[in-house]
């Protein structure tokens, strides 16, 4: 591996599933489980509907050029990119280009790997465009799905400046958090938000770039991992069999089941797009107050938040960046701390019980029914005394099951003995009947006062407060 | 009745001389005898019911509507087999501002299919024949709603322009045709062709009813970037006749007699015509200033909007593949269906406007052709918009001439005429605000002028056409068969 240079760039889609409408049309941009039941006549293009740009759409779009360093247009206009499918309702996609033209041009964004280091991406472009419509191909009929058709999508586009599969994922990541810190975003993969092009090149000379090799639709960032190494022990594979004139400049796709990337078409015999502008949309300026307000609203990014967990809170490196990675998590957790709740006990709770959860049934943090109040009632209890720590798992489980607020659960008969009077009642029976014991502990076994104290436990069926019982019997041992 | 004004029809409704229904009766009649005669329409809406009639100018009063307007509700093709069952389920805005004043659509016009073409042959329901001379063509594309409004059907027809197609044959038809600045009429709901040259507008039969009527469809609309505010602008309020002081301009190259080494009789009578009509111009105390500009502009325009025209056309009708609108083709995967579909669906004319649009969008033509048009475009634009610093607008003669015959043996094709047949296209790659009048006749048969002036400037054009209007005889004229 260390004789062959690996260079990937990438093409990220990402579906803008927070505005209210479409991007050129007033359909609502909603997911549904129902096809066909967002659109607009402008969706499906109808003869004699027009485009109107989305504000909004193009305000986050200007945010994300912001972020990404990209330089922004004075004056901005769409092109057509003319091509037939059954999935593009207009025969032809309203985008932007060439790259200079586009909301944003060129730009870099620098990421944190785990261990610190950083490395910096190199943009491209940034533009905004429509998503297609979304078709379904059965046995002897395929279906077509409007309700996608129109979605504004942002695609960005890399210049071929990664050097490994870890870094191309862990751009990806963070561009997904900042989609979603943005609230441009959900980037929920599962409803098909994300979409990546994976460009791959290897060559055995640093400075020279070798054949590029394109993998089309590439839609999860496991797949982009997987993607980047097959195709990069396909193309060293070839160059070792003395056969590296069989890497062509080709489009190829990612074929899950065998783990390999197929060949698709040829760039030869690429499609012309035929680009034009798109005359229904006037030539426009983007007024430079309009940019300082946009720029005045991005809110805290992901990178900052770490900065003051590490910094503020004390968290560990580790625990900060789990909980950045996803927006809803970062909130949940920030909502923890706003309630006064201890920083460190709360980073545990979410990283390890509630993100358990989440993965385990595969929900998202905003589905979850714990939320952070409730929470704090459970976290409220293990330290006033009233629950132990192991009953404070139980409730949380038996909240979450029965879809119960905690402090419905925390009664009576679940409660802990904390009653002095109660404990040593049963305290004092518990060392009658262990005389032997005692005269042990006496003799030096401190170890048994665990003894006891779990005697007492099983006696109360583990309501006792530990840390009670604990003190009563060390105080009646020491006497 | 219907050969009455607008005004005149509202004053007649007004006071009980006539009901709203009676008058769509009759134009509904009348539809039925110009179908006969012309096959104006594609649709002749029999149960039209008539309206209240308010205050409002255009209540109760029947009209037309050029098929490629989306009707809520009625079959709408832009006179294409791909659309010949299509019924839409929105109205364009400017047919929702229009009905929204009370008038009554009667009928949908035929046209040259989506509105390319500019002869009135091509409708997938067949030819147009012109009132006057049912031998002979009405122009296009606006043909129907030309031919109705010549006829007699209704004083109004919308209609649209991309080239001339409301200009040209409103001459060939003897009646008004006028097409506002671009962007003043919203597009929402017609069916595109030329989107950068689309102009929604109206037919008539005298300049004050043309201004009533575009009074009504226009208005900014959220549904159309390229619209604007115009609720300044009261066309037909602000109609004046006092013109005096105004300049006007014709272009020498094209106009004067002289420049041509092949002149047609006709098109010399049509010159000479067009020369006395610019006295009564003079008459009227406007200045009218011969000037000259480069042939090789003059030469362009053509080939410019042929490029541009077929660009966009081919762009803008890619929505028509009838998957999810449209008879569905035949085939075993989507490129055969949509290939059975398109093939069956246009006619040859298009299919050849669609080749070359492709070809000059390829990116290997595409700087030599379609950036090229687009830069003589400008060009050509600028060179008009040089002239509208010192004038008020242009005067020039329509056409080469009257309605060819059908069977195109009487139809110059000489280049050297090619800027005088063509030269409203200006209007067009400007979006300028554009006119054109009956100016009289040749062998019986009408010709017209046209006056085009700077975008906005709307007013200044009209109350031009309609000082003009009452120095002559072809006011609200119906057409009279030539035997």
């Amino acid at each position: 591996m260390n004789e062959y240079y690996l260079t990937i760039g990438l093409e990220m889609h990402c579906e803008g599933s927070l505005t209210n409408s479409k991007v050129f049309s007033s359909g609502k941009n909603e997911y549904s489980e129902i096809s066909n039941c967002n659109v607009s006549p402008v969706d499906m293009g109808f003869p004699g509907i027009l485009p109107v740009l989305n504000k909004k759409a193009l305000a986050h779009a200007i945010t994300m050029s912001l972020i990404l360093n990209a330089r922004i247009p004075e004056y901005m206009y769409f092109e057509r990119k003319n091509y037939y499918y059954p999935d593009l309702p207009k025969g032809y996609q309203i985008t932007q280009n060439p790259p200079e033209e586009c909301v944003g041009n060129g730009g870099y964004i620098d990421i944190e790997r785990e261990d610190g280091s950083t490395f910096r991406v190199e943009i491209d472009n940034f533009h905004l465009e429509e998503d297609a419509a979304q078709l379904t191909h059965l046995y002897d009929t395929s279906t077509i799905n409007y309700n996608r058709a129109g979605n504004p999508l942002y695609e960005l586009v890399t210049k071929p400046c990664l050097h490994s599969a870890d870094d191309a994922v862990r751009f990806l990541e963070h561009m997904r958090s900042i989609y979603q810190y943005c609230g441009i975003s959900e980037a929920d993969s599962k409803k098909g938000h994300l979409r990546c092009d994976v460009n791959v090149s290897v060559s055995k000379d640093p400075n020279k770039l070798g054949t590029k090799v394109e993998i089309k639709n590439v839609n999860s960032f496991s797949s982009v991992r997987e993607t980047i190494i097959a195709e990069t022990k396909r193309q060293i594979d070839l160059i070792n069999a003395d056969r590296e004139n069989e890497i062509i400049q080709e489009t190829r796709r990612w074929d899950e089941e065998t783990g390999t990337t197929v060949g698709m078409r040829n760039k030869v015999d690429a499609e012309d797009y035929k680009y034009f502008v798109e005359p229904n949309i006037p030539r426009f300026k983007i007024e430079q107050s309009w940019i300082e307000e946009i720029k005045a609203s991005i809110p805290k990014l992901p990178y900052e938040r770490k900065n003051s967990y590490i910094n503020d809170l004390g968290l560990s490196p580790y625990d900060a960046n789990i909980i950045i990675k996803e927006k809803g998590i970062s909130d949940y957790y920030d909502e923890c701390i706003k309630l006064g709740m201890d920083p460190k006990t709360s980073a545990n709770w979410l990283t390890v019980n509630i993100m358990g959860y989440l993965n385990k049934e595969d929900i998202n943090i905003t589905e979850f029914f714990i939320k952070p109040d409730m929470l704090k009632i459970i976290f409220d209890k293990v330290n006033d005394g009233t629950i132990s720590s192991k009953q404070a798992k139980d409730i949380f489980n038996e909240a979450i099951e029965k879809h119960i607020n905690p402090k419905e659960l925390i009664s009576n008969d679940n409660a802990q003995i904390s009653d002095t009077n109660e404990l040593e009642a049963v305290i004092d029976k518990i060392l009658a009947n262990n005389q032997a014991n005692v005269e042990a502990y006496h003799n030096g076994r401190t170890n048994l006062l665990q003894f006891f104290v779990g005697q007492v436990m099983k006696e109360t069926k583990g309501k006792a407060n530990p840390s009670i019982t604990t003190e009563i019997i060390q105080k009646k041992l020491e006497k | 009745m219907m050969d009455k004004t607008i005004i005149e029809l509202h004053d007649a409704l007004k006071s009980n001389q006539v009901t709203s229904q009676e008058l769509v009766n009759e134009a509904i009649k009348k539809s039925h005898e110009v179908q006969e005669k012309c096959n104006a329409f594609v649709t002749i809406l029999d149960d039209a019911k008539g309206t209240e009639v308010t205050e409002d100018l255009l209540s109760g009063i029947p009209f037309g509507i050029k098929d490629n307007y989306s009707t809520k509700g009625i079959l709408s093709t832009g006179s294409s087999n791909t659309l010949k069952d299509y019924v839409p389920f929105f109205t364009a805005t400017a047919i929702e501002n229009l009905m929204s004043h009370g008038c009554v659509p009667v009928n949908k016009t035929c046209m040259d299919e989506f509105g390319m073409g500019g002869t009135g042959t091509t409708a997938h329901t067949g030819v147009q024949r012109n009132p006057w001379d049912p031998t002979r063509m009405t122009a296009g594309s606006s043909s129907g709603s030309a031919a109705a409004v010549a006829a007699g059907v209704y004083p109004f027809a919308t209609a649209s322009d991309s080239g001339d197609s409301i200009r040209k044959p409103a001459a060939y038809c003897g009646i008004v045709g006028y097409k506002p600045t671009y962007g003043m009429i919203s597009r929402y709901g017609l069916f595109a062709y030329v989107s950068s040259l689309d102009t929604c507008g109206v037919m008539t039969r005298s300049v004050a009813d043309a201004a009533i009527v575009v009074d009504a469809m226009k208005g900014i609309d959220p549904k159309d970037m390229t619209s604007w505010d115009s609720s300044n602008i009261h066309l037909y309020q602000d109609l004046t006749k006092e013109v005096s002081g105004k300049k006007l301009f014709y272009i020498k190259e094209i106009v004067d007699k002289n420049h041509y080494t092949n002149l047609p009789k006709e098109t010399e009578e049509h010159l000479d015509n067009f020369m006395k009509t610019i006295d009564i111009v003079r008459s009227l105390g406007i200045e009218v200033d011969e000037v000259s500009i480069d042939q090789d502009i003059l030469n362009a325009i053509a080939s410019t909007y042929i490029v541009i025209g077929c660009a966009e056309a081919t762009s803008n009708m890619s929505n028509l593949t009838g998957f999810s609108f449209g008879p569905r083709g035949e085939g075993s995967n989507f490129q055969e269906i949509m290939k059975d579909h398109r093939t069956k669906g246009f006619s040859s004319l298009i299919k050849r406007r669609f080749v070359i649009g492709s070809y000059v969008l390829q990116t290997v033509n595409q700087e030599r052709y379609f950036k090229n048009a687009q830069r003589a475009r400008r060009l050509i634009v600028d060179t008009i918009k040089e002239q509208f610093q010192k004038y008020d607008g242009l005067i020039m003669p329509v056409g080469t001439g009257v309605a060819p015959k059908l069977d195109n043996t009487d139809r110059v094709t000489d280049d050297e005429l090619t800027p005088l047949e063509e030269h409203l296209q200006i209007g067009n790659f400007g979006g300028f605000p554009s006119i054109t009048i009956p100016n009289g006749f040749i062998n019986n048969l009408p010709v017209g002028i046209n006056i085009t002036g700077n975008c906005y400037d709307d007013q200044n054009v009209l109350n031009i056409a309609y000082a003009l209007e009452s120095k002559m005889n072809y006011k609200n004229q119906i057409a009279k068969e030539v035997k």
